[in-house]
């Protein structure tokens, strides 16, 4: 029990390091490579959508528009305009969603509470609509597809992302980084307002904080997490299916997030790896999967509301360590 | 035959010489004995599609029992896989890949979706798996889609499109009015549909598209009943088709012109029932009630009464027809390797599964097949369950209702 | 373009209808969050319900009259249930919470009723009585459109005779402006709640047995309409019973409208006059500031 203990201490004090070990095994933990990278890039997804939600206090109900332009971003990028660089089309992804970020966050955080999450949505819902029928560009109900998995350039060396694990690897790297930048959002004292706010919005305003200017930045900063998946989803599967933008995908982030424990730092991968390995193997038994995972997540919303690792870190003892909650 | 002697040899040797040690050097040899011959088939067991999905799950059961109960192919059991893909392409391209990766599945046979499918097509072209595609669409068959190792049974709007309209300008009027589902299948359909008419001398009176999904056409209907066209053609599929037909029938349209559209589904017939359906025109990749004419399709028809009490749909007949063609691809290259099955389909393209004669074409791998123009039977004119349709004629298989190789791509 | 009367009164029309189910669903909607604060996801879901309700009883008992009766009955039924032992265990929690669980109950729900009654959706026909198309002079329209207005407004007159002319309906009215001072005054409102929730959902049982015969009754059917009919209600003003009417019926035109004129951006219209409401009213046209904000 007490090495226990020393050992989620440890988490809590360094998780970047522990996130950056337990992913660098993972793919040897999956049934199938492309499922860890599935896992993965959901979970920056979740991360992003965690970042507005579990640490600012903002629940948003169309979080695929930001995965949504993420990905049609680096799609059009790479199979319209043909751009030759893999990092350039990568990046063009949490581009245009940091775009999309800063205008739908604009209008949507003119309200708060139910106002905000149902604009969220409505906006979401907007952009599917206009992707749906601006087919030339995005290519419509049919999806883009051709995206082509450009070989990595670094330092001079060709690296063919093409293998599996290959691109785990390559995903592995860049939404480690991310993590990273969220650490220090979070360690941050912009960090520090952003929970205030969460815990007591008028309170922070009082204290001098301008919270409407903290809430669009994180608004902003949760898009290009989300965007940045978006973008990576775009290169794994090749295509980027009007779906993305859908409400669907923007309630099943709401799900893996709240599953795995809203507003702790590893939550949201736990819940996107519980959610993406449940569906996959329960795919191949049933076709009521659908079914079993929303009765799953009324249970949790009911009984479990701070999600699988929210109710572990707060049972283990040593738990709370250095400020952040892992 | 000098590379299987030489694979056996080498087989042999592996075997007997430390198994363990060899694997890595020859995978494919070690897999080759005894493990059974994997087809993946990803589906839309749920979702508004999913009566057609399980129409198709047991055309391929059937062809699986009926490899198996022959000995396999090349002496390997054929094992068929089900996935759901939801009707999504992520989903699609995420089962496709885990069918292959996890489940080593050599071939993919599958797809009701037009956009799922060609998710699924950049997944088994990426792992140079065969894919035969049994969707509806125009793109899977052309470039920049297309590979060599995808292949299309399924008809395409362009067929069907040319075909149907075609015959309803020579045989039901020339003046139309099309309504439309304003998606990607719809509006190929629509633009098919509207380039037929002009070359038959037709006149088009308007088309309208309609949000997919979205089956409120009341607000139409009326604009359309005072055009008077000869025709209305209708491109509205699912659960969507069905709702049409009743708001037409409110407004009393169904006396006043002829209905028709480019497909009839079976499926759709029976929910609606014969009273919605009666007289309404389509066309058909397969009916039923072919078994009458053609040999093939009786032992079809009759297998899947033995097994599943009832006869099989248009939609069974593709995926019954592309794991036949997989073993048929294995058997003709002796190899399961995607390259090879494909090359050895496209030297001996002709097979006839269910239908009478089919054929690949060499340039783009599409099917080319019969059509049939069906009419549905009014209220006790019915036979039994599933006896829903007349047959009014026969198209037979032409290149020519297809785009051109060049139209698509190929050289 | 044919702007001519003959042209623009059956899209009127046809948009009144589609304007109505939009009443129904947006007035149970506001009605339970003006009271109660909560946001009823599975709104669409249950509509959905009441379409499948109807073809069931409808098997049953062969009467539409009966089924058409019976059918909200049920579902406003199955809503007390929902807020007795699901609703009620969040109150005091996170205002958010609601929202999360009728969002996982409707996933439930949709599955559910794919479980009991198939995947392929089924038929419902309006009755013969309704059948055919009345000649209103100036263009024939299908009788049973007529008759699903005609319902909604006796509906709506019994409700607002309800909210305006009894106790309860007092309470109710009382509960939305000020929950606090009406416990105060010693009233339990968990029972007034429990009756909100219901009829909120009955009235969705009610608009999607109507759709029924119109449309058929599949299991995503609520879906795009428990998004629209929360847009209407943003428009209307949240907590706002006239709202939700004066909303749903503009939103019913809205859409019917640009059906004909413009029928790509059909879908898009209702969020962009959602955007430039809340731009112009944030609370909606007939909403309170500070009303959850």
């Amino acid at each position: 029990m007490a090495s226990l203990g020393a050992l989620s201490s440890l988490v809590g004090r360094h998780p970047v390091a522990a996130f950056g070990v337990f992913f660098a095994l993972f793919p040897f933990l999956m049934p199938y490579k492309a499922l860890a990278s599935q896992v993965l890039i959901f979970g920056l997804f979740a991360l992003g959508f965690n970042l507005l939600y579990g640490y600012t206090g903002l629940l948003s109900f169309g979080h695929a528009a930001y995965y949504g332009l993420g990905a049609y971003g680096t799609g059009i990028a790479l199979a319209k305009l043909k751009i030759g660089s893999l990092w350039l089309g990568l990046a063009a992804g949490p581009l245009l969603a940091v775009l999309g970020g800063v205008a739908i966050g604009f209008f949507c955080l003119r309200r708060r509470g139910i106002y905000f999450a149902m604009l969220t949505l409505a906006f979401a819902q907007l952009l599917y609509f206009v992707a749906f029928h601006l087919s030339d560009v995005t290519g419509g109900d049919d999806g883009l597809r051709g995206i082509p998995l450009l070989p990595l350039n670094l330092f001079g060396w060709k690296i063919d992302l093409e293998g599996s694990l290959a691109f785990y690897y390559f995903s592995f790297a860049l939404v480690w980084l991310a993590v990273a930048g969220l650490k220090r959002i979070l360690d941050s004292p912009f960090g520090a307002v952003l929970q205030a706010i969460r815990e007591n919005g008028d309170r922070a305003s009082a204290c001098g904080y301008d919270v409407n200017r903290v809430k669009h930045l994180s608004f902003v900063f949760s898009a290009f997490f989300a965007g940045l998946a978006g973008g990576l989803d775009a290169l794994r599967l090749a295509v980027v299916p009007v779906e993305s933008l859908y409400w669907v995908t923007s309630g099943q982030v709401v799900i893996m997030t709240l599953l795995g424990g809203a507003g702790t730092f590893f939550g949201p991968f736990v819940g996107a790896g519980t959610y993406l390995v449940l569906g996959d193997r329960l795919a191949a038994f049933t076709e009521r999967w659908p079914l079993v995972i929303g009765l799953i997540f009324m249970a949790f919303v009911l009984f479990l509301p701070k999600g699988i690792w929210g109710t572990l870190v707060a049972k283990l003892p040593g738990g709370n360590a250095a400020g952040v909650k892992p | 035959m000098a590379s299987m002697s030489r694979r056996k040899f080498l087989a042999a040797t592996g075997v007997t010489a430390g198994a363990v040690a060899t694997q890595g050097l020859f995978p494919a040899v070690l897999r080759a004995q005894g493990e059974p011959l994997r087809i993946g088939c990803p589906l839309p067991l749920t979702g508004p599609f999913a009566a057609l999905a399980a129409d198709m799950q047991r055309g391929a059961q059937l062809a699986q029992d009926e490899l198996n109960a022959k000995g396999g192919v090349m002496g390997r059991k054929v094992e068929v896989l089900f996935r759901d893909d939801e009707l999504k392409p992520a989903v699609g391209a995420q089962r496709t890949k885990e069918l292959i990766e996890n489940q080593k599945c050599q071939f993919i046979v599958g797809g009701l979706a037009a956009h799922v499918q060609m998710a699924i097509n950049e997944q088994t072209k990426k792992s140079k798996v065969l894919f035969i595609s049994t969707s509806q669409s125009d793109e899977i068959s052309a470039k920049p889609d297309t590979s060599p190792i995808t292949f299309h049974e399924a008809l395409n709007p362009t067929i069907t499109s040319r075909v149907m309209g075609t015959w309803i300008a020579q045989n039901l009027g020339k003046k139309w009015w099309i309504i439309y589902a304003d998606y990607a299948w719809g509006k190929q359909n629509n633009a098919v549909l509207q380039d037929t008419l002009q070359k038959n001398g037709g006149t088009l009176l308007g088309a309208t598209p309609y949000p997919l999904g979205s089956a409120e056409f009341s607000a139409h209907l009326p604009k359309i009943q005072a055009a008077k066209p000869d025709v209305l053609v209708n491109v509205a599929p699912g659960a969507d088709n069905v709702a049409l037909h009743k708001q037409i029938k409110s407004f009393g349209m169904d006396k006043t012109m002829k209905l028709a559209q480019p497909l009839l589904w079976i499926s759709y017939l029976k929910e609606g029932g014969p009273e919605l359906y009666q007289d309404v025109y389509g066309g058909i990749n397969w009916y039923w009630e072919l078994q009458d004419s053609i040999p093939s399709a009786r032992k079809f028809v009759e297998a899947s009464l033995k097994k599943f009490n009832m006869p099989p749909g248009d939609y069974g007949a593709y995926s019954y027809s592309g794991v036949l063609e997989v073993a048929r691809g294995v058997e003709l290259a002796k190899s399961t390797d995607a390259e090879a099955v494909a090359n050895a389909l496209r030297k001996s393209p002709v097979y006839d599964h269910f239908k009478g004669k089919e054929w690949w074409r060499a340039c783009d791998n599409k099917a080319m097949q019969d059509m049939w123009i069906v009419k549905g039977r009014g209220p006790g004119k019915t036979k039994g369950d599933w006896g829903l349709m007349d047959i009014v004629a026969k198209v037979a298989a032409d290149e020519k209702y297809d785009r051109t190789c060049a139209e698509k791509g190929h050289a | 373009m044919d702007i001519s009367l003959a042209a623009a009164l059956p899209q009127i029309f046809t948009g009144l209808v589609l304007g109505m189910l939009f009443v129904l669903l947006a007035i149970g909607l506001s009605l339970i969050f003006g009271l109660m604060t909560v946001v009823n996801f599975s709104h669409g879901a249950l509509y959905m319900l009441g379409a499948y309700c109807t073809v069931f009883l409808l098997g049953f008992t062969r009467n539409f009259w009966v089924a058409l009766l019976v059918a909200p009955l049920i579902v406003g039924t199955f809503g007390l249930l929902i807020e007795r032992f699901l609703i009620r265990r969040l109150y005091g929690r996170h205002p958010d919470d609601p929202l999360l669980l009728t969002f996982g109950l409707s996933l439930v729900l949709i599955e559910t009723a794919k479980l009991i009654w198939g995947k392929i959706g089924l038929t419902l026909d309006p009755p013969r009585e309704l059948g055919g198309a009345v000649n209103l002079g100036f263009m024939a329209f299908p009788a049973y459109r007529l008759f699903v207005i005609a319902v909604t407004v006796l509906v709506l007159f019994g409700l607002w005779a309800f909210l305006t002319r009894t106790n309860v309906g007092l309470i109710i009215r009382a509960g939305s402006r000020d929950p606090l001072m009406v416990r105060a005054l010693g009233i339990d409102l968990n029972r007034i709640w429990l009756l909100v929730f219901g009829i909120g959902c009955g009235l969705a049982g009610l608009a999607g047995a109507l759709a029924g015969p119109m449309r058929g009754a599949y299991a995503e059917m609520g879906v795009n309409m428990v998004i629209e009919s929360f847009v209407v209600v943003v428009v209307g003003g949240m907590g706002s019973l006239l709202g939700a009417v004066v909303a749903g019926i503009l939103m019913g035109q809205v859409v019917g409208i640009t059906t004909y004129f413009a029928p790509k951006a059909a879908e898009i219209m209702v969020f962009v006059v959602m955007a430039l409401v809340l731009l112009v009213r944030p609370s909606g046209l007939f909403g309170e500031a500070g009303l959850a904000e």
